[in-house]
């Protein structure tokens, strides 16, 4: 009985969509498969976090004190700076997923490149936060050098423009890539395909959104360093840090001497910077766990750039349909998640205090 | 009503047109996505890596066949004055050997080998959910197991396959590596974890229930839950040592303050559910070995698939019995003990109805049978020996001894290897349509089973009288076990060597047979052997599993079929698996 309607049963993938994949019966069983193991994967993300959470939550229990000593280091505003370009990157993802499932393949590109700018801004202010913090030997554990001496810049470029080597040498990459993505989107048009020069101006725009996170932050910090030396140096309350300003106005009474004109930015005498001395020697266990935690949320930044300039790539395709919009959704449900860790991190370890 | 022709194109064996000869060429396997011949690629991984870590195992066996302290495989090599003729090299041995097998052999062996080429036939799928995640996953257990072997090349690896702090972050042996190697391999068992729980989700033949599924399927769901949620924590947990190994992050590391209990912690709630992964497969294909060829509905199916979520959900709370000495509070060490006795609990629910599917069942003593009624015996012996080390007061006398080592051999080896090649003996004919020679098999079981005994049963005396594991050298008292135990191991070996011979002479030399030749009623019969490349030449017509009655001899076609399929002219005769 079976026989009759069978014998070319394999054949039968003439009828399936231009993107459902001959293993599936229909676009719906293509969808929820997609869909359940997206949610399995972010599960298995969730647990491969937990193992840092675990470790933080410990460190914190056991020893609070070097959690109180430890978080004057971090910056509230870059890191609520951070929070909010990630929410806003979470929203803009949202409305590609949306223009997806309404077959707009122009606002489907339009947010994922939003996203992905603003994924990058956030890269720009860590590479900030980073390097800054490197510069002060504010290390993991056992590579702990952090001193309130004054440091040098050390390449004559970075001296005169005032910023930090690490910043320099993070910023390599992306420079290149930079020049790389507008060299190929020229290329592009000029052998008339349209479609990779606009894929490969998206990505210079994204890239761009790293230095346009780094500089901001990098202005910030000089901004922020100068005015707490002007405080610190008119013994009153440093607007943001509150902890240690007695104690940096006391130690480093020449950091009175320094009016915001005079502000060099290889000097770090700001009230971020507590006496080496008054720490506890496990601090720098809180930097481990910090560098741990966002390295590895910068890992998943990363791969999510990644996976958004897929996105961008079949958007400009025009690849998405209404019966046709898994992939958005997928990677935008990895984003949220991203973004979700980043929600959790920052109160965990900016909000301390 | 069907012709002979289409009869034989639907269930015969297929001469042309099947996934072997579908394309040809290095590159049609390389970069095939059909879950068969990724199956069949990862079948020849996990062999391969079997061979290597049992080389490692025969050469410290051989080591320990006297009680001196001279590495006896190599110095024969080598030469007496050989820089490798050392405890150093016995240390890399052991470690080596468990490090392979646990995360390159058994981890992978049934669900991504076995568990391949069968789930998406047994749900009446084309294909997993994922294929490319399926190759991805392939290809990160060879760059995880590449990664094991440069460890090999670059100063060994002596710490254990346990990788335990601090000696771990101190030895100057290839630590990042062999770590760097189990972060990737995790990520291919997570990879085939995720295909899995999503096939057998949304790609079930239509009108398949959850419990209209062999019991395969339950045990492979089971695993690719703890697959999911365990081998995450075992990532990021490998990543921070490999952190504290270049770093110095000074959370396992003692001298910065770090607790190296707390490694232990993290990677045994990775590794005991570990365990199951490796166990829980195993228990899935001695089902279908159990009721297949003692041709009898399998006993109590239900408790069976609870029984195996319920070891994968316990599975989750035991970890700690694996340091009962470690210097846990004692109410959390009572708790793990409790915890860990109920275990046994479903597990003997397996075996006691395994046990009484054999009853009255009609019994055929050919190869796969002969494995899974092994595997009962050694799995019961394995298992019981367990409630020994969940007991604190026993514990403390047998932890760390031979004792460990023996019991957990009769389950992964005794368990998992036992199953491992109990399932490539009964599904070889549908994957390569060949029929080998059971005679040989039965004789390969047997010294599987014999060689198996004679290494493990002495160790649990050895190590009832203290003789501790990972020693490279013993007291006199032991020797006569030790020997006994080496003598077996060899044997054990060329059990398994003889079982690898019999099953690659058959691919090429072995009588052809049709789609079922085991009178078997799951999905994955009703094709031709070997399948056609898209698994199903017709929609297969779902039954019961386990409806034994279903199926009937087609002598035209030497070969089970199933009642509507059958040559009318027949009268309808169930006729024993026979050889």
């Amino acid at each position: 009985m079976a026989v009759a309607d069978t014998a070319h049963h394999h054949d039968h993938h003439h009828d399936h969509g231009e993107f459902i994949a001959h293993h599936f019966d229909n676009a719906e069983q293509q969808f929820d498969s997609g869909k359940l193991g997206i949610w399995i994967f972010l599960v298995t993300e969730v647990l491969f976090f937990s193992g840092l959470f675990v470790a933080y939550t410990l460190w914190r229990y056991h020893h609070p004190e070097i959690f109180q000593q430890a978080h004057v280091f971090l910056d509230k505003v870059l890191g609520g700076i951070n929070t909010v370009v990630l929410l806003f990157s979470s929203l803009t993802m949202a409305l590609a997923v949306r223009c997806s499932q309404m077959s707009n393949n122009r606002g489907t590109a339009f947010y994922t490149l939003i996203t992905m700018v603003c994924a990058a801004i956030f890269l720009g202010v860590k590479a900030i936060e980073y390097s800054h913090k490197w510069d002060q030997g504010i290390l993991v554990r056992s590579l702990w050098a952090y001193t309130t001496d004054h440091q040098e810049a050390q390449w004559t470029l970075s001296k005169q423009l005032g910023i930090s080597d690490w910043l320099v040498a993070l910023s390599i990459i992306p420079a290149i890539l930079l020049v790389a993505f507008i060299a190929l989107s020229i290329i592009a048009r000029l052998v008339a395909n349209p479609i990779l020069s606009k894929f490969f101006a998206g990505l210079a725009i994204t890239v761009g959104g790293y230095f346009l996170g780094a500089v901001g932050g990098h202005i910030y910090m000089l901004n922020y360093e100068a005015q707490s030396a002007a405080n610190s140096g008119h013994a009153q309350v440093a607007p943001l840090v509150l902890h240690a300003d007695d104690k940096v106005a006391t130690d480093h009474p020449t950091a009175a001497a320094h009016g915001v004109d005079h502000h060099h930015a290889g000097e770090h005498h700001d009230s971020h910077h507590p006496d080496p001395k008054s720490l506890d020697r496990d601090v720098g266990i809180f930097f481990s766990i910090y560098y741990c935690m966002t390295g590895l949320h910068a890992v998943h930044i990363l791969g999510g750039i990644g996976f958004l300039s897929w996105i961008f790539y079949r958007s400009l395709k025009g690849h998405w349909r209404s019966d046709y919009f898994g992939p958005v959704e997928y990677v935008g449900l990895y984003w949220h998640l991203v973004d979700l860790i980043w929600i959790y991190l920052f109160p965990m370890l900016y909000l301390i205090d | 009503m069907a012709t002979a022709e289409v009869r034989h194109e639907l269930f015969g064996h297929a001469e042309q047109k099947n996934y072997l000869t579908h394309s040809k060429g290095a590159l049609s396997w390389l970069l095939t996505l059909d879950h068969k011949r990724i199956g069949i690629m990862y079948l020849i991984g996990v062999s391969a890596a079997l061979i290597v870590a049992g080389i490692f195992a025969l050469m410290l066996r051989t080591h320990l066949f006297y009680g001196d302290s001279s590495f006896l495989a190599l110095k024969w090599l080598f030469g007496e004055a050989s820089q490798y003729n050392s405890n150093k090299v016995y240390n890399q041995m052991f470690t080596l050997h468990g490090a392979i097998m646990v995360f390159s052999f058994i981890i992978p062996s049934v669900p991504a080998a076995l568990g391949n080429m069968v789930l998406p036939m047994m749900l009446g799928a084309k294909d997993v959910a994922f294929p490319r995640m399926n190759l991805a996953s392939f290809y990160l257990w060879v760059f995880g197991t590449g990664f094991l072997i440069v460890a090999l090349m670059r100063g060994g690896l002596d710490t254990g396959w346990t990788f335990y702090t601090p000696y771990s972050i101190e030895t100057d042996t290839g630590v990042v590596y062999a770590t760097f190697g189990a972060f990737i391999l995790g990520f291919s068992s997570i990879f085939t974890g995720i295909n899995f729980l999503v096939t057998v989700n949304t790609m079930r033949a239509p009108g398949m229930g959850w419990f209209k599924m062999p019991l395969f399927l339950w045990a492979l769901y089971s695993t690719a839950i703890i697959q999911v949620l365990a081998t995450p924590v075992l990532g990021i947990t490998l990543l921070l040592l490999i952190a504290e190994r270049m770093l110095g992050i000074g959370i396992f590391d003692p001298r910065y303050g770090g607790d190296p209990v707390l490694f232990q912690h993290f990677f045994w709630f990775y590794s005991h559910p570990a365990v199951y992964i490796m166990i829980l497969p195993a228990m899935g294909v001695i089902s279908e070995l159990i009721s297949v060829h003692a041709q009898k509905r399998l006993f109590g199916y239900s408790f069976i698939a609870f029984s195996s979520v319920a070891i994968a959900l316990l599975g989750f709370l035991v970890w700690g019995h694996h340091m009962f000495t470690s210097g846990q509070s004692v109410v959390v060490t009572l708790i793990f003990s409790a915890i860990t006795f109920s275990v046994a609990i479903p597990s003997a629910v397996k075996v006691f109805n395994w046990l009484a599917t054999l009853y009255k069942g009609s019994i055929a003593l050919n190869t796969p049978m002969c494995y899974a009624l092994s595997f009962i015996f050694l799995f019961g012996i394995g298992g019981l020996t367990g409630l020994f080390l969940a007991t604190l007061s026993t514990d403390i006398h047998l932890h760390d001894t031979y004792f460990v080592v023996a019991h957990f051999h009769f389950v992964m080896v005794g368990g998992t290897l036992t199953a491992f090649l109990g399932g490539m003996f009964h599904w070889w004919p549908k994957f390569f349509g060949r029929m080998y020679n059971d005679f040989l098999g039965r004789v390969g079981c047997f010294l599987v089973f014999a060689g198996f005994n004679l290494t493990f049963f002495p160790q649990f005396v050895m190590g009832a009288r203290g003789m501790p594991r990972r020693y490279a050298s013993y007291d006199p008292e032991f020797q006569v076990f030790h020997q006994w135990s080496t003598v077996g191991a060899f044997v054990l070996g060329i059990g398994i060597v003889l079982s690898f011979v019999v099953l690659l002479h058959a691919v090429w030399f072995g009588r052809k047979v049709a789609g079922n030749p085991w009178g078997a009623a799951s999905l994955e019969w009703q094709s031709s052997s070997p399948p056609s490349f898209h698994n199903f030449d017709h929609k297969p017509i779902l039954h019961d599993p386990y409806d034994f009655d279903s199926i009937v001899y087609d002598k035209g076609l030497d070969t089970y079929v199933l009642r509507e399929f059958m040559d009318p002219n027949q009268v309808p005769e169930r006729v024993p698996v026979t050889h």
